[in-house]
C-alpha cells in the first residue's frame, strides 16, 4: 500500500500543528463557534449528541495492520474502546474530547493517517471498490489513481470552501462496487480496444434529501487528464452552485438545473482552457504511486487445497461461512475474506479495540499485513491462502467476526442514527437489531438469498436507504420517530432508487413489516430468484397489499 | 495598527474602499433554517443607489456595478491610476473582463468574501490570474480571516484586508501553514511531483 514520503509526512505533521493552534484559539475565545465550525469539520470533527465525533480518514478504505493497531490504541486511550466503520470507508469515534483531538491527530500522523477533509464543504475522502487489486474481473487497479486524487484534493486551495460536501468514487471494474453513480463525481477507469486507459465520468449523483442518479458527463477522458477534468467540473460547481440554501447546494442540483447538456458544455469549455496544464498527470507520477501497489509476493499455489476442502466437508458452519464471506481472487489459491461487523446485537459497523487487534494480527499472519473497509461497513482480508481460511475463520469466529451473513438480509447498512448523530430524526441501530433478531435463523437467511437492507436515521441518507433492495428511513412525525419503508433500490451497474411503499410505521412494527415483505417474496419467488428481481417482476402492489391489508391507496409519504 | 497585508507583510492601505450604504438585509427562512447566504445573483443595488453612489477624490475601489453603470464618468479616474473595482461574492469576473480591452488597466481588483466560508472568490481569483492574465493587486476584502490566507494566496490574492476585529500580525502566521502543497495553483504553479523528485 501507499507509504508516505517526506512530503506527505510533513503535510500531515503541519496539519496537526495547524489544527492544534486552531483548537487553542477556539478554546481561548479567539475563534467564534461559527468560525471554528468549518475548520473543525474539515478535520472530521463534529459536535454530536453526546460528545464530539471524530471521523478518521481511511483513504479508499485501505489500512495496514500497524494503522489498525494504532486505531485500536486510540479508541482505548481517547474513547470507549470501540469505533464505527462508516459507509464511506472511514472510522468514527463517538466519544473523544475536543481538547484531545490534536493529540489524536498526532497519534494518527505517526502511522501516516489523518482526519483531513472527512467532513465539511470540501472534497471528501476518495472511496473505491474494497476488492481493488485482487478481484479477478478488474480492468484497471483504481488504488494508485485514488491515492493521486487523495493528494490532489488535500488542501486544494480553490476547492476548500465549496457550496457543499463533495464526494468522489473511483472504480476500475466492469462491475461497479464503488457506487459511482450516486457520487458527486464517479470515475470509472476502463480500457479501449487499443488497451489504452481512460475514464468514464459521471457527475451529479447523490442520495440525501433529493436522491439523484448521476449522469455521464464524459464517456472517455484519457487518464492523464482526470485531475484537470475533475477541476473543470469543480470550478463550474464552485462558481455556479447554489449557496443560498444548503439543501439545494449539492452539484446534483446544479446539474439538474442546467441540464446535463449545458452542464457538459460548461465543463468542456472550462476543460478546454486547462487541458494539458500543470495538473496533467504524467506516466512517471502514475508509475511512482503505482509502485506502492505492486502485487504482494504471492506464493505459487494450486487452484484447490485439500485441507480446505476437507474442513469445508467436515464443518457445515465453516462451509456456510465460505459461501457467504469468501470471495474470488485473481491469484490461484488465494481468496478475499469479509469479516462481518454485522452480528446480531451489535451496531452495524462497530468494532472493539480487541477486535481491531485480532484483525490486525490476522492480516499480519495471513494477508500481507493489510486490510480494507467496505462501504457495506465490513472488514476485508484481501489476500488469504485457501489453506489458511479455516484458521482465519476459527479466530474470526471466536472474536465475533465470522457471522456468515454477507450480502444477506442481516448484513444491514446502517447509519449511527439518533443514538449518536445529532442530525438524525430517528434511531437506526435498534431497528437494525430488531430485524437481525427477527431473522436470526441462518438457514432461513441463506434460503432467502441476496437481500440488501439499508437504514438511515434521517434524510441525509448516510445509511444509503435509497439504493437498498429494502430501504428504511427514520422520519420525525409530530416529535415521534417513524419509519418509512421503500423497495426496489439497488447499487452497482444497475443503480436504481427505491420507491416508498406508503405511510410510515412505529419502531415496534418495523420487523413485522419486513417479515410481511419477505413473506410476499417467498410466495412469489420462482426458483432461486433474488428478492430484487421479484420486486422488479411483480411490482410494489403485492407488497403494499400485504403490509397495509387493503389494496394500496395512493398515500402521501410522511417525510 | 494597520489591518492590511500586502504580499506577506503588514502594509499601509492607500485605497479607499467604497461600499454601498448599509441596508438591512432581510433574512430568509428556508426549510426551517435561517439562510444567511445572499441569494445567488441577487441584485445588490438598485439603479438609484448606483446613480447616487458618491465618488470621493483620491484612490477609490468601487463596486463592479458602479463601474459598469458609470464607466464614462470613471474612465478618467481609471486613466489617472486611481480606480479599482470590487466584486460581490456572486458576481462574475467576466463582466469586468468584458468592460475593458486590457484587464491590467486596473491597478487593483478586490473580491468581497461575504462570509469566510464562501469560496467563490478562490475560483474567481484563479481565473483572473491564470486565464485573464491579471498582474496587479488582487485584494481579499470582507470576512477575511487568518485560516483562509494560505488558500487565498495560493489562488492568486496578494493583498488582504483582515477583518477589523482580528490581528493581521497574528494572521501572517497563516501563510506558513503548509510548506509544500500537493497541487498546482496560482502561487506555486507546479504540483509537488514536478517540483521535486519524489
Amino acid at each position: 500500500m501507499y507509504r508516505y514520503d517526506a512530503y506527505d509526512q510533513r503535510l500531515v505533521d503541519e496539519r496537526v500543528a495547524q489544527f492544534r493552534d486552531q483548537t487553542r484559539r477556539y478554546l481561548a475565545g479567539q475563534l467564534s463557534e461559527d468560525e471554528f465550525r468549518p475548520l473543525r469539520l474539515q478535520n472530521g470533527l463534529y459536535i454530536q449528541r453526546h460528545a464530539p465525533m471524530l471521523r478518521i480518514a481511511v483513504p479508499y478504505g485501505l489500512l495496514s495492520s500497524r494503522q489498525l493497531r494504532k486505531l485500536a490504541d486510540i479508541t482505548r486511550r481517547y474513547d470507549r474502546g470501540y469505533g464505527h466503520f462508516s459507509t464511506r470507508q472511514n472510522l468514527q469515534l463517538n466519544w473523544p474530547k475536543l481538547e484531545d483531538v490534536p493529540d489524536i491527530l498526532a497519534e494518527l500522523a505517526s502511522v501516516e493517517m489523518h482526519a483531513i477533509q472527512t467532513s465539511g464543504n470540501c472534497i471528501r475522502n476518495i472511496t473505491t471498490d474494497e476488492f481493488a487489486g485482487v478481484t479477478p474481473d478488474e480492468v484497471v487497479d483504481p488504488r494508485p489513481i485514488a491515492e493521486i486524487l487523495r493528494q490532489w484534493s488535500t488542501f486544494h486551495p480553490e476547492f476548500a470552501l465549496l457550496p457543499r460536501k463533495f464526494k468522489i468514487a473511483v472504480n476500475g471494474n466492469h462491475e461497479d462496487r464503488a457506487v459511482v453513480r450516486v457520487h458527486d463525481i464517479g470515475l470509472e477507469f476502463l480500457r479501449n480496444e487499443a488497451g489504452e486507459v481512460g475514464v468514464k465520468v459521471w457527475a451529479g449523483g447523490g442520495l440525501g434529501r433529493t436522491p439523484i442518479i448521476g449522469e455521464v458527463v464524459s464517456e472517455w477522458i484519457d487518464w492523464q487528464h482526470v485531475i484537470t477534468y475533475c477541476e473543470a467540473i469543480l470550478r463550474v460547481y464552485n462558481r455556479h452552485g447554489r449557496r443560498d440554501n444548503s439543501y439545494k447546494a449539492r452539484i446534483k442540483i446544479l446539474v439538474k438545473a442546467l441540464g446535463i447538456e449545458e452542464f457538459r458544455r460548461q465543463v468542456e469549455a472550462e476543460f478546454a482552457h486547462t487541458k494539458g496544464g500543470a495538473m496533467t498527470l504524467t506516466q512517471a507520477e502514475l508509475d511512482r504511486v503505482a509502485a506502492h501497489f505492486t502485487p504482494h509476493p504471492y506464493a505459487t499455489l494450486p487452484e484447490t487445497d485439500a485441507s480446505f476442502e476437507a474442513a469445508r466437508a467436515a464443518d457445515p458452519a465453516f462451509a456456510a461461512w465460505t459461501k457467504r464471506c469468501v470471495h474470488p481472487h485473481r491469484v490461484p489459491g488465494y481468496r478475499a475474506v469479509t469479516l462481518s461487523l454485522k452480528p446480531t446485537g451489535i451496531a452495524p459497523g462497530d468494532a472493539t479495540a480487541e477486535q481491531m487487534e485480532i484483525v490486525a494480527n490476522l492480516a499480519d499472519e495471513h494477508s500481507f499485513g493489510e486490510l480494507r473497509i467496505s462501504h457495506e461497513q465490513n472488514l476485508i482480508l484481501a489476500d488469504v491462502p485457501l489453506a489458511k481460511l479455516h484458521e482465519v475463520w476459527k479466530t474470526a469466529r471466536a472474536a465475533g467476526l465470522a457471522t456468515p451473513n454477507i450480502g444477506l438480509l442481516t448484513d444491514i447498512i446502517c447509519c449511527p442514527g439518533g443514538d449518536f448523530c445529532s442530525l438524525a430524526n430517528a434511531k437506526s441501530i435498534p431497528i437494525a437489531q430488531s430485524i437481525q433478531e427477527r431473522f436470526d435463523n441462518l438457514d432461513y437467511l441463506f434460503d432467502l438469498g441476496e437481500i440488501e437492507l439499508n437504514i438511515s436515521g434521517c434524510m441525509n441518507s448516510c445509511g444509503h436507504h435509497h439504493v437498498g433492495h429494502i430501504g428504511i428511513l427514520g422520519v420525525d412525525k409530530d416529535g415521534s420517530e417513524w419509519y418509512q419503508i421503500s423497495l426496489g433500490g439497488s447499487q452497482g451497474n444497475d443503480t436504481r432508487l427505491a420507491q416508498v411503499i406508503g405511510r410510515s410505521f412505529a419502531a415496534g412494527d418495523v420487523a413485522d413489516v419486513i417479515e410481511k415483505i419477505i413473506g410476499v417474496f417467498v410466495e412469489q419467488r420462482e426458483g432461486d430468484e433474488r428478492f430484487i428481481d421479484v420486486v422488479r417482476r411483480i411490482g410494489l402492489d403485492p407488497f403494499k397489499h400485504r403490509v397495509y391489508g387493503t389494496p394500496a391507496k395512493k398515500e402521501a409519504a410522511h417525510v | 495598527m494597520s489591518n492590511f497585508v500586502k504580499g506577506t507583510t503588514l502594509s499601509a492601505n492607500e485605497w479607499n474602499l467604497l461600499r454601498y450604504p448599509v441596508v438591512a438585509e432581510a433574512e430568509q427562512k428556508q426549510a426551517g433554517k435561517t439562510v444567511i447566504f445572499k441569494v445567488t445573483g441577487t441584485e445588490a443595488a438598485s439603479a438609484e443607489t448606483i446613480a447616487a453612489f458618491a465618488l470621493p477624490a483620491g484612490k477609490i475601489i468601487v463596486p463592479l456595478k458602479v463601474w459598469l453603470a458609470r464607466r464614462e464618468e470613471l474612465t478618467p479616474r481609471l486613466a489617472a491610476g486611481e480606480l479599482g473595482v470590487w466584486f460581490e461574492s456572486f458576481e462574475l469576473i467576466e463582466d469586468l473582463i468584458a468592460s475593458v480591452e486590457d484587464i491590467n488597466v486596473f491597478p487593483v481588483i478586490a473580491w468581497d468574501f461575504v462570509r469566510f466560508a464562501d469560496g467563490r472568490g478562490f475560483s474567481s481569483a484563479a481565473l483572473l490570474r491564470q486565464r485573464y492574465g491579471y498582474r496587479n493587486e488582487l485584494r481579499a476584502i470582507g470576512d477575511v480571516l487568518r485560516d483562509q490566507l494560505f488558500f487565498m494566496r495560493r489562488c492568486g490574492f496578494d493583498a488582504y484586508e483582515l477583518r477589523a476585529d482580528r490581528s493581521a500580525q497574528d494572521a501572517l502566521e497563516g501563510f506558513k501553514d503548509f510548506a509544500e502543497p500537493y497541487q498546482a495553483a496560482v502561487h506555486v504553479d507546479q504540483p509537488v511531483w514536478r517540483r521535486h523528485a519524489r
